[in-house]
């Protein structure tokens, strides 16, 4: 670690295309994020194709500017349309919708993109400082450590994700299998193709994506009726002054909810409960929490810090591991091994320019974006005004046009369809999305990994307890496996002492 | 939704059945080379099935609860999803350009009841603007048609 290398990367992300490319990202991912339907993951998805035929530095950074943009954006549709764009934002509608209402819109919103933004470069930092560390042990990882990790990523999933823990290992199962599906890389077999050459290529989870979340959460949110109705918001220079002003009273608010955000964060599924979690400590350690739920400028803060802080995280163990903390991080990842590279703790050693660019475009990503959805709310909320006749066609077709781009194959936009109306059906009986894409992308990945260690143990699975790291990873593992049969006889036991209040809706 | 809870729970174990039917075909055990190409599958199948009879036995035990669709909710989901199908079923013969902007311009008049000036321009304005950004400025092309042939492209 030396700042030479951070110093490298500044020079890659301020070069004047790489910030044009950052402004461009910013506003696209911010018209992705208040669109219904549209979110990190998907926008990212439909846009990758765009990235083909770009450096990789300049192609991560529309990415990762994508993703900061429909974070800033989700905020605006929670605050003004108490719409939650992304599942992390629902925390921020409990007291940023009220807050409109009473026509203190733009201090909401004010406080959301600063929130973000603290939490972000809190998050950030803490990556520039660890990345390296990870990055250097994960490089004397061998195959059961990397199946260990990948057990726990999926099992936190199951145990710390909320929601009903056997729906949340069907999606896993599902998305496992979904990957099987296609040629066998090891043994050259065909599986799962039941003779059919169009199955001959396999799922592709980027199309995946772009079904589930987009044309599924279109269907749901048409099912709700054919119209939104918001709430005006004037934002000036002098409301975001005031509002900063006011803010830093709340650096307790800000500090414990960027801690919550970054340690739930660079585990899978993290944003939601982080912001859940830190919404309900917020309310639990305030002077007057019976302001909560009523407009309290907390109320907002403390969400969007850990959202943020969380988001930004989920960007660590995909950078140094190659193992994606979330749907949008396993979209990047795609993007990585399409333009030729190859994730990992290698990528350090490797492309020193494309990781540090990557990291250094996380702060000036941030601060060019926290910049200008300040300056340009009104034109984003507009567009929650554009009629739903319009939205609904223009976003199926925008999909279809992403689902094709990703390997110029009329079958993926057939899949696109088949995958919208599972996510719809999943969504309503409460099966978990992200989980499901995650196995999809880590799939090869996993089975390598499992078979490579069986081949060195010569077929025992012990051999994932026998080495330290790996032995550690796996009970932990096993622990939050078994967290969801334990639960109910911890909380007996502590039953009679006050607990703070956390629920937690899964995906994220 | 119980009962949609159940039929979901039993489709997926039928997907299930059949995985763990290929993977048999392939060998489940151990060759020369490590874990044969079925192993994996069948293991996961083997959960999964386990996983869903858990799920239909939850939900059996459940009273009936909320329907998982009302007839008020079912149209809109209806006339959302079925004109979109229609859009892919055009995009297979008359290529994306044509079939995004006859789907446009259909939906517009169907539920939005536009005048004929805006859906011209709108649905026009989606296919020019996504063949200029997709197909010339990053060289992504897209599934083409009859039109685009007499066009030359």
């Amino acid at each position: 670690m030396g700042w030479e290398n951070l110093l490298l990367g500044f020079g890659i992300a301020l070069q004047p295309h790489n910030l044009a490319v950052a402004v461009l990202g910013i506003t696209l991912g911010t018209i992705i994020g208040v669109l219904p339907g549209l979110g990190g993951a998907n926008g990212v998805a439909i846009l990758l194709p765009l990235t083909f035929s770009m450096h990789p530095n300049s192609a991560i950074i529309l990415l990762t500017s994508l993703y900061w943009g429909a974070l800033f954006g989700g905020a605006i549709t929670s605050i003004l349309f108490n719409i939650p764009g992304e599942p992390w934002s629902v925390a921020t509608t409990f007291d940023g919708y009220p807050m409109a209402r009473q026509g203190r819109g733009g201090e909401a919103l004010t406080a959301a993109f600063t929130s973000s933004f603290v939490g972000a470069l809190f998050a950030v930092i803490l990556i520039t400082l660890f990345a390296p560390l990870l990055a250097e042990i994960a490089l004397k990882f061998g195959p059961p450590e990397f199946f260990a990790i990948q057990l726990l990523t999926f099992s936190s999933f199951i145990g710390l994700g909320g929601g009903n823990p056997i729906k949340s290992l069907v999606s896993i199962l599902i998305g496992f299998i979904l990957a099987c599906a296609g040629l066998d890389i090891v043994t050259g077999q065909l599986r799962l193709t039941f003779g059919i050459t169009e199955l001959m290529k396999g799922f592709d989870f980027i199309v995946a994506v772009i079904g589930l979340f987009g044309i599924g959460e279109i269907l749901l949110s048409v099912e709700e009726g054919l119209s939104f109705r918001g709430v005006h918001a004037r934002i000036n220079p002098k409301v975001v002054w005031q509002t900063w002003k006011t803010l830093p009273r709340y650096y307790r608010t800000f500090i414990r909810s960027a801690f919550i955000g970054f340690w739930m964060g660079f585990k899978p599924g993290g944003a939601t409960p982080a912001s859940f979690m830190s919404y309900a400590f917020a309310k639990r350690f305030s002077r007057n929490p019976e302001r909560f739920g009523k407009g309290a400028i907390e109320g907002v803060v403390a969400p969007e810090t850990a959202a943020h802080a969380a988001g930004s995280a989920a960007l660590l163990p995909m950078i140094t591991l190659g193992i994606p903390g979330s749907p949008t991080a396993a979209v990047m990842l795609g993007g990585l091994i399409i333009w030729g590279l190859q994730p990992g703790p290698m990528l350090f050693q490797e492309k020193p320019d494309f990781v540090w660019g990557l990291i250094a475009s996380m702060y000036t990503g941030n601060v060019i974006g926290v910049a200008m959805v300040l300056a340009f709310v009104p034109f984003f909320a507009a567009i929650l005004r554009i009629p739903f006749s319009i939205l609904t066609p223009l976003i199926v077709a925008v999909c279809a046009v992403g689902s094709y781009a990703v390997h110029d194959s009329m079958i993926d936009i057939w899949y696109m369809l088949l995958f919208g109306v599972i996510g719809y059906v999943f969504k309503k009986l409460d099966y978990p999305l992200a989980p499901l894409v995650l196995a999809l992308v880590l799939g090869d990945l996993a089975e390598n990994a499992l078979r490579q260690s069986l081949i060195m143990s010569q077929g025992s699975l012990l051999i994932l307890f026998q080495r330290p790291i790996s032995g550690v990873i796996s009970v932990v593992a096993l622990l939050f496996f078994a967290l969801p049969v334990i639960n109910p006889y911890i909380r007996r036991a502590r039953a009679g002492k006050p607990t703070v209040e956390v629920s937690t809706p899964h995906d994220g | 939704m119980r009962t949609a809870d159940l039929t979901t729970a039993l489709v997926l174990m039928a997907g299930g059945v059949l995985v763990i039917w290929d993977s048999l075909r392939l060998g489940i055990g151990w060759s020369s080379d490590g874990p044969q190409s079925g192993f994996f599958p069948f293991w996961l199948a083997v959960v999964l099935i386990a996983s869903c009879a858990a799920i239909a036995w939850q939900a059996g035990r459940r009273g009936r609860g909320r329907p998982f669709l009302t007839r008020a909710q079912l149209k809109p989901v209806l006339t959302t999803l079925l004109p979109s199908a229609g859009f892919v079923v055009l995009t297979q013969f008359i290529g994306l350009y044509v079939a995004s902007a006859l789907f446009m311009g259909f939906y517009m008049r169907w539920i939005g009841r536009y005048g004929w000036i805006p859906i011209v321009l709108i649905s026009v304005l989606f296919p020019v603007v996504t063949f200029v950004v997709f197909e010339t400025w990053f060289l992504v092309p897209m599934p083409k048609g009859p039109l685009e042939a007499w066009l030359g492209y």
